[in-house]
């Protein structure tokens, strides 16, 4: 501490007070002589002033804001002796970063050193601009740090620092050292030639330069070129591949410890640190081309994958490691032999089982890694039971990894095992986790169940576990599962009864069971203990601990038991009215509306009352229609399981099934009631949904015999309401059919042989990729209107089908080609439409991973006995639904901008043919697509900076930037810049952006019409074509 | 702009949380600093010696080393190779232990204006610039004798 007592007397004084109030009041009181000394300048030695700013830099470090003194710092960058100057780097290099504006006084003090001749300013400004240069540094200073760089009469010392300090400004604006700073003089050279020959004569000119210096014998200065290359290659590689021979070539000297001196070797490996850069810097290039550097390199990686033993001393097999797992990772980008694969594998295999827990989590993170590029499933499967048991181990990162790893390895083959093991560990898992997990086993339990009561044992497990992390889709479907599954149902409802035997249940768990017991519980009546009344009994008792909008559900179900009630139960009848009576003043509306509709209902309703008393009388009707979900059921599974067999991302299970508009999550009919004589007072009062928000109203059931419709069991699921408007139609804000008129009748005689579809459907399909309700297709005889809502990566899409004629449409099939990022689910489809009504079917889909491609819509039906009108139309399950607003300040924005580098994460482009718009129109169309424009950020006025998150499964929610920098001569071209944590999704996002910008938008190539096909009797719609890879895509492709 | 394979920030604390060198090679205010290297204690400062030197920390990595009453702390990229740094963390360490002959924390906290030296050093614009033990030594007493 040559001469700084006054600084170690602070230290101390620091170290002895008592308490942080001390500390404090010791730092307050530095603050303030500090402060006073600044002000009174004149009188401070340099060497006072120097002492002042090293305090506080340690105040700083203690955590307290020093909020001055940041002028007398840098200025200390331009004192004349080298103490003071040190001082002035170090310290402003501490209190400052890139964006203040102080630094850029210093840039001349800082440039005056770098060109200076004094070696020692030199470094210290060269170490200044490598940490906290910024853009600004960037532009001034390239050229004069690639000139020490590259001259022969500096020492390695200054040009190992002038390396990195142009890697940093290289980050900073990747153009200075493509224009200016890497080839400078070659620019100079060529200024008057034509462009393209200067750009490729400098590639090549910075590239020989980039090689030369790979030559470099100080291994002090090749490690910091070689973050230098790994820099300029994750950039762009191309121009670059002069490096690739010099990169093998620097291995295999290392690998094989030639000419390493022992100041390089750590713990006897030669630097461990150079070789893991240049296996890094070759993962950049796609492949490597060259016989020869191919065969010398795999040799090197074979020597290293084979070489590398477990020793005892700690830092050696850390070392040695690091190299191995670079190896294993250079080793998978190369897409290696077969051999040299399994080898691979293998040591994984070894590393997942090993004690030391750093080589046992970088075992599981490359195994998982390994799943994704190879099909080295199998083998990784054997290592089920190890990986497992890493799932409970004490520390967090691993079991991250090992749920990571088991989630990524799941088929129908280990689903129940895997799943199981989610299940307990859910329990003991921290809720940081628990969300994750729960949806984690939830998709895999529903996608690879090996039988559906299994499926439902998980998710109720899921639900009493870990309720406050299912989500409502997840008991929707369970819901939606039980009500399509009738050997599923007395399984399902007794499962619940068991849960509601416990003392605390989630509230999730009593909708589920309340939903289960309402249209199931019957079906235990023998048991003991599921009596109508019993059942309200449990039920009742929950009531007082759910929150208002789980208790409308329970009404319905209490209305439920009521009616199944065998024989008549009077006793629970005056209990449930007692409880609807009570709810007849709710505050909540709908609540209050439940409770009077149902309390009227079965009070006035007597004749009501008795048809669905009578409902088990109707065997028939209710087989036929099991029968027929069975049928689908059947194909369902077993197409599901041969996609699973194919291991196909999605298993969409979109089969055209007649039975009547069951099937969305908690699916709710009311019949059409037109036959029935209701009071007119409790008819205009019931105007609402009875299951709430959970339900649809289908106002259309397709039947032919009103009587079958009052008494079809579907009816039960939710009493009758909407009695005074059975012909009421979707009335949607936009576009959706309303009640359709009588204009598109086209009487049957005069149909013609071609059905045209009205409008146009590729603008039709354009305008709902912006939107999210309204037309997909029409024509004479039907109308497709879409609505849908999204969430993160989910989506549920209702689709309206509305017959507009007078006569039904039959044979109504609708059949989902989704692409494979998409999985996708569409609810039963009614085989009939009838006349001038309108049936909903939802369609749930999920995203997998970005991509572009779009699913595909197979729709058919059939009107009168000669004409089948098929159409292919493009589902609007389109890239921005996934996206979600999200509007960053500039302090958001530009560091994430920054940290995400050039290509694969950052890609730009220079996009023609842009269709004209002003800045204003730029705006709203890109907001419309959900990127939102964050404004002011970017200083030019010509361009614009925007944010959006993106959803997948696969992905995380993504933060994506853009940046669109336009040219106020030419509205048809611009520059567009995107970025993401994503590869795939950075390039899919750029490219649809480009979509929505050129003239000609997407849809131009023109989809099939609809073309009525030749009426054959036996004319059956394709069948999913689930030998193709991926027929969504295809098709997509086709159209 | 490529940040993916560069070191954002090195911490070096203590058991009770005290920074004894913070040293961020991306820019981050102030208020943010501090949230940093609150978390970033806060995360290593109880895990098990048995554990993985590895911790998730938002969307990046921490890889830390413990030595006495000490944490180093590395924030790297997720897919950065974790071994690599962790013995980088330890050739700080026994470069710091050459220099001050058996360091303990007393020498970082009265000479932390050497350390922040030493630092600059060994690693530059969040890249390791030199790992010969020899060559900083040797580097730290030429800059002793300027001043």
């Amino acid at each position: 501490m040559s001469g700084m007592r006054g600084l170690s007397v602070f230290i101390s004084d620091i170290r002895n007070c008592q308490n942080k109030e001390a500390e404090r009041l010791r730092v307050d009181k530095e603050l303030g002589n500090i402060r006073t000394c600044f002000k009174n300048d004149k009188g401070l030695t340099p060497y006072k002033k120097k002492k002042y700013v090293w305090k506080m830099l340690y105040i700083h470090m203690l955590g307290y804001d020093v909020d001055f003194g940041h002028m007398e710092a840098v200025s200390l960058i331009s004192a004349p002796k080298y103490p003071e100057k040190q001082v002035g780097y170090i310290v402003t290099s501490c209190l400052l970063n890139e964006n203040h504006d102080f630094l850029r006084l210093a840039i001349n003090a800082v440039r005056n050193d770098i060109i200076g001749r004094n070696e020692t300013y030199q470094c210290l400004a060269l170490t200044l601009v490598g940490n906290i240069g910024g853009r600004e540094f960037a532009e001034s200073l390239a050229p004069d740090v690639q000139k020490l760089l590259i001259s022969s009469s500096c020492r390695p010392l200054v040009r190992k620092k002038a390396a990195l300090c142009l890697l940093r400004l290289f980050r900073k604006n990747p153009d200075v050292v493509n224009a200016d700073g890497w080839c400078v003089l070659n620019t100079l050279l060529f200024q008057f030639i034509d462009v393209p020959f200067i750009f490729s004569s400098s590639y090549a000119y910075r590239a020989d330069r980039m090689a030369q210096l790979l030559d470099e014998r100080d291994l002090g200065v090749l490690t910091s070129s070689m973050s230098l290359l790994v820099s300029l290659v994750s950039n762009d590689y191309e121009g670059y591949s002069s490096c690739l021979p010099k990169c093998v070539k620097i291995l295999e000297r290392l690998a094989r410890n030639q000419d390493v001196p022992q100041e390089y070797t750590y713990y006897g490996i030669p630097s461990p640190w150079l070789q893991v850069k240049t296996m890094r810097a070759l993962q950049y290039f796609p492949t490597i081309e060259d016989p020869s550097t191919r065969r010398s390199l795999f040799e090197v990686l074979q020597r290293i994958l084979m070489g590398t033993d477990v020793v005892k001393n700690v830092n050696k097999n850390n070392a040695s490691h690091a190299v191995l797992f670079e190896a294993l990772s250079l080793v998978m980008h190369l897409n290696a032999e077969k051999e040299m694969m399994s080898q691979c594998v293998a040591l994984l295999g070894k590393f997942i089982s090993v004690r030391e827990p750093n080589i046992r989590y970088l075992g599981l993170e490359n195994m998982t890694r390994m799943l994704m590029i190879t099909d080295a499933q199998d083998i990784i499967k054997k290592h089920q039971p190890q990986i497992i048991t890493s799932l409970k181990d004490p520390d967090i990162s691993i079991r991250r990894r090992a749920l990571d790893l088991l989630y990524g390895m799941c088929d129908v083959s280990n689903a129940k095992g895997i799943v199981e093991e989610l299940l307990q560990y859910l329990s003991t898992a921290e809720f940081s986790m628990r969300e994750e997990l729960s949806l984690k086993a939830a998709i895999l339990a529903e996608k690879f169940a090996p039988d559906l009561s299994w499926y439902v044992d998980v998710i109720l497990q899921l639900i009493d576990n870990a309720g406050d992390f299912v989500s409502d889709d997840i008991w929707f479907r369970v819901v939606q599962f039980v009500t399509n599954n009738e050997d599923l149902q007395p399984y399902a409802a007794s499962k619940v009864r068991e849960y509601m035997d416990k003392i605390a249940i989630h509230e999730t768990m009593v909708k589920v069971s309340a939903y289960i017991l309402g249209e199931y519980g019957h079906l235990l009546a023998r048991r003991p203990g599921c009596s109508a009344r019993e059942l309200f009994g449990i039920l009742h008792e929950k009531l007082p601990t759910v929150s208002s909008p789980t208790i409308p559900l329970l009404l319905s179900t209490y209305a439920k038991l009521l009616m199944h009630a065998q024989p008549p139960d009077i006793e629970l009848q005056k209990q449930i009215w007692n409880v609807f009576k009570k709810y007849e003043s709710s505050i909540d509306v709908e609540i209050q509306q439940r409770a009077v509709e149902y309390f009227e209902l079965s009070k006035k309703g007597a004749a009501l009352m008795d048809v669905l008393a009578e409902m088990p009388k109707f065997p028939e009707r209710q087989s036929s229609l099991i029968k027929k979900v069975e049928d689908v059921e059947d194909t369902a599974d077993q197409s599901a399981i041969k996609l699973r067999a194919q291991q196909l991302p999605s298993n969409a299970l979109v089969l055209a099934d007649p039975q009547p508009v069951n099937g969305t999550p908690p699916p709710l009919k009311v019949p059409s009631i037109s036959g029935i004589k209701l009071d007119h007072e409790s008819a205009s009062q019931t105007q609402s949904q009875p299951n709430g928000d959970l339900s649809k109203v289908q106002s259309q059931i397709p039947s032919a015999d009103l009587l079958g419709e009052m008494v079809d069991p579907l009816a039960i699921e939710a009493p009758p309401v909407d009695m005074g408007s059975h012909q009421r139609v979707y009335r949607e804000e936009d576009g959706i059919p309303d009640e359709v008129d009588g204009t598109a009748i086209v009487p049957i005689g005069d149909q013609a042989n071609k059905v045209e579809p009205i409008g146009n459907i590729t603008e039709r399909f354009n305008a709902l990729c912006l939107k999210d309700s309204g037309v997909l297709y029409e024509d004479p005889y039907i109308q497709i209107g879409v609505k849908a809502e999204w969430r993160g990566h989910h989506g549920r899409l209702v689709l309206f089908l509305g017959n507009k004629v007078t006569s039904p449409l039959t044979s109504v099939q609708a059949l989902i080609l989704p692409p494979a990022h998409l999985k996708l689910e569409l609810s039963l489809v009614p085989d009939t439409i009838p006349p001038r009504a309108q049936v909903q079917c939802p369609l749930e889909v999920m995203n997998i991973r970005p991509s572009r491609d779009v699913a595909v819509l197979d729709f058919s039906y059939k009107f009168g006995t000669s004409m089948v009108v098929s159409a292919k139309l493009r589902l609007p399950a389109v890239l921005n639904k996934f996206l979600q607003p999200l509007q960053l300040t500039s302090e958001e924005f530009f560091p994430q901008w920054r940290s995400l580098s050039g290509p694969p994460l950052k890609l730009q482009e220079v996009v023609r043919g842009v269709r004209p718009l002003s800045l204003s129109e730029m705006e709203n169309l890109f907001n419309s697509f959900r990127v939102t424009i964050c404004p002011g950020l970017d200083p030019n006025p010509n361009n614009l900076v925007a944010s959006t998150t993106f959803y997948s499964e696969n992905t995380r929610p993504m933060l994506c930037l853009a940046r669109i920098e336009t040219d106020p001569a030419d509205r048809t071209q611009l520059r567009l810049t995107v970025a993401s944590g994503d590869s795939t999704l950075t390039f899919e996002l750029k490219e649809f952006i480009k979509e929505q910008l050129i003239a000609i938008p997407m849809g131009s190539r023109a989809l099939v019409p609809a073309v009525p096909v030749p009426a054959a009797p036996l004319a059956q719609p394709p069948s999913p074509a689930v030998d193709a890879n991926d027929p969504g895509a295809m098709l997509a492709g086709l159209l | 702009s490529n940040l993916s394979l560069q070191i954002r920030f090195i911490l070096l604390q203590n058991r009770q949380g005290k920074t004894r060198l913070a040293k961020y090679y991306v820019p981050l205010e102030e208020s943010e600093k501090h949230k940093v290297e609150y978390e970033v204690h806060r995360l290593v400062v109880n895990r098990d010696s048995k554990f993985t030197n590895f911790v998730e920390f938002r969307t990046h990595k921490v890889i830390y080393r413990r030595y006495a009453g000490l944490f180093f702390s590395l924030c790297v990229d997720i897919t950065d190779n974790e071994l690599a740094y962790l013995e980088c963390i330890h050739l700080f360490v026994e470069i710091l232990d050459h220099f001050f002959s058996n360091v303990c924390e007393l020498d970082l906290v009265f000479n932390f204006h050497k350390v922040y030296l030493i630092l600059d050093e060994f690693i530059l614009a969040g890249e390791l610039q030199e790992t010969s033990k020899r060559a900083i030594i040797e580097r730290m007493s030429e800059l002793e004798k300027l001043e």
